[in-house]
């Protein structure tokens, strides 16, 4: 069942269209990406989604619910994490928290209890009053997450939920969104790190200057540019040696020589790995390691997009300076 | 129900966070006590504390609130924490009283510290204070929807304050608070009339010193009229600039 379909979605800025006529829905349990450079349109999709920016044409459901009419009711099963950590500087976390919960009509009690909960779980129980501002990047962002999360939201929206953050921080937020998808929540994320919408997206959408140019689960994305099978093997020595003969004994194959150590054999069907072994042994080569190379999501992302991953990377990082 | 608790929570947080800060609470009590003894050591003539009183009083109102607005809305606008407001369930209207009945609070008792000086000084005998309460409210209201109005045509604080004083200063000379309505030049006087503080003003008059130039039920009417108008423009704003 979709807790989200947006059907022909488009915002203009006057004469600029920041989201240009997009059609997505999220299933509910999944973990949807949006996955594009910078000015992509990515947050402003989240932001029309969410209702902080206008909808020029076409329609939002999220639960049922028309979010372009009733967003004021669709905003209460919704939990939103921007790309900035905004919670309130001068209040500590537990503060922050029931403030939040506060604004969905938790009840004191409720809202206590739940902030104890979340600051254990988020591991951020002993920062005491220690205020917001004093928090280092990375539980800013944690606490933010909580915050989205405090009124037990049906669908989060994570806008960039681990940019400009430390590794660990980073590895523990993903670790977080994995453990609340467990729990049930349906999560719709953008990034522009691949690595890390390969890792926790079910489905993944390409969205390059406000049109989304490519959408579906991670394998679906990469076997339509799969073409043929490549297998990559590592040997102790002479692969230029033997570059010549058996590109002659192998004549249905294409050789890569890529150094004397290593050369990728390129097929259209599957490639059965004993004449190679066989041959290679003849030729007095030890095999070290065969693997099947498969093209990654990077280099699906590029072939569809044309965009430099690491432009990308360096884009987004200039612009949260 | 459900509105009403994060109404109140937003109250509650805005009041912690920035009224009930010791720099605004010596700001609130300096800066009346200030305006009287200013008023006070210059006319060395006849007017006396209970001339100046209602002059004082709408001042001290005008400046807290309007301050204050640039603070609680355009700062919170600034570093994003208001976005937080405008993605809660509840409605755009609950939301925009929520942070304006802080400053409106403020504005009161701000208007109540000179009537609390005074009152060591002069006989405050004979004042009808239910109607005084009633006009330093909408004197509140309108001036804070006027601050709130302000906060949502800028987006930096020092915009703020500058351009509240670009409404604020020429209001306190225009109103008939220290010059009278009639001694103004001719071509100035239809000013005085399309400022909500002249009304506010002329009720504090009234029941202070008895000498409103207008029936007090105008002067209600028209404040609640400035009041509606002016927030009616500011949640327009808000929808059209802020949530784009």
């Amino acid at each position: 069942m979709n807790i989200v379909e947006v059907k022909n979605l488009t915002t203009r800025y006057e004469d600029f269209t920041a989201v240009n006529n997009i059609n997505f829905c999220i299933s509910e349990g999944e973990i949807f990406g949006f996955l594009g450079p910078n000015g992509a349109g990515k947050t402003s999709t989240i932001n029309m989604l969410t209702g902080l920016s206008k909808v020029t044409e076409g329609s939002i459901d999220i639960s049922e619910i028309d979010a372009v009419k009733n967003i004021k009711t669709a905003q209460g099963i919704m939990g939103i994490v921007p790309d900035e950590s905004n919670l309130y500087q001068e209040m500590d976390g537990f503060e922050n928290l029931c403030f939040c919960a506060s604004l969905y009509g938790m009840r004191k009690d409720e809202r206590e209890k739940r902030a104890k909960e979340l600051l254990k779980q988020f591991g951020l129980d002993n920062t005491g009053k220690r205020p917001f501002k004093a928090y280092s990047k990375g539980m800013k962002r944690k606490l933010t997450i909580a915050a989205g999360i405090i009124h037990e939201p049906k669908i989060l929206f994570l806008d960039e939920p681990t940019t400009g953050i430390d590794v660990e921080s980073a590895r523990q937020i993903r670790d977080l969104i994995v453990n609340l998808n467990k729990k049930g929540t349906t999560i719709f994320l953008t990034t522009h790190y691949i690595e890390e919408a390969e890792r926790l997206c079910d489905r993944i959408a390409f969205i390059v200057e406000g049109e989304i140019v490519k959408t579906g689960t991670v394998n679906d994305l990469m076997k339509d540019y799969q073409k043929g099978k490549i297998v990559q093997f590592t040997l102790d020595k002479g692969v230029l040696d033997i570059k010549e003969t058996i590109k002659n004994d192998f004549p249905d194959y294409r050789f890569e020589i890529i150094d004397n150590n290593t050369l990728k054999l390129h097929s259209r069907d599957t490639i059965s790995l004993t004449p190679f072994m066989k041959y290679f042994d003849d030729k007095g080569l030890n095999v070290y390691e065969a693997k099947v190379i498969k093209p990654s999501l990077e280099e699906v992302f590029v072939k569809i997009t044309g965009i430099k991953v690491s432009k990308m990377k360096k884009e987004k990082e200039g612009g949260k300076k | 129900m459900k509105s009403w608790i994060a109404y109140w929570n937003i109250l509650k947080k805005d009041m912690k966070n920035y009224y009930l800060k010791p720099p605004n609470i010596s700001w609130g009590i300096i800066f009346p006590v200030a305006w009287t003894l200013m008023f006070f050591i210059k006319s060395q003539s006849d007017l006396g504390i209970r001339d100046i009183l209602p002059g004082v009083m709408s001042m001290s109102i005008l400046f807290g609130t309007t301050s204050m607005l640039a603070v609680t809305i355009t700062f919170e606008r600034k570093n994003s924490s208001f976005d937080r407001l405008l993605l809660a369930p509840i409605s755009l209207n609950l939301l925009m009283l929520s942070k304006t009945t802080g400053a409106i609070i403020f504005g009161i008792i701000n208007a109540f510290i000179p009537v609390i000086f005074a009152s060591f000084l002069i006989n405050l005998a004979g004042i009808n204070w239910l109607l005084v309460l009633g006009s330093v409210i909408f004197i509140a209201i309108t001036s804070t929807f006027l601050g709130l109005f302000i906060a949502v045509s800028v987006s930096e604080v020092f915009e703020a304050q500058t351009f509240s004083n670009f409404f604020r200063f020429p209001m306190i000379f225009l109103c008939g608070l220290f010059i009278p309505i009639n001694s103004l030049p001719v071509f100035l006087r239809p000013i005085s009339y399309i400022l909500p503080l002249t009304y506010g003003a002329d009720i504090l008059k009234s029941t202070i010193n008895g000498i409103g130039i207008m029936p007090v039920q105008i002067d209600f009417l028209v404040l609640i009229g400035f009041a509606l108008v002016l927030f009616s423009i500011s949640i327009k704003n808000i929808k059209n600039k802020w949530i784009h």
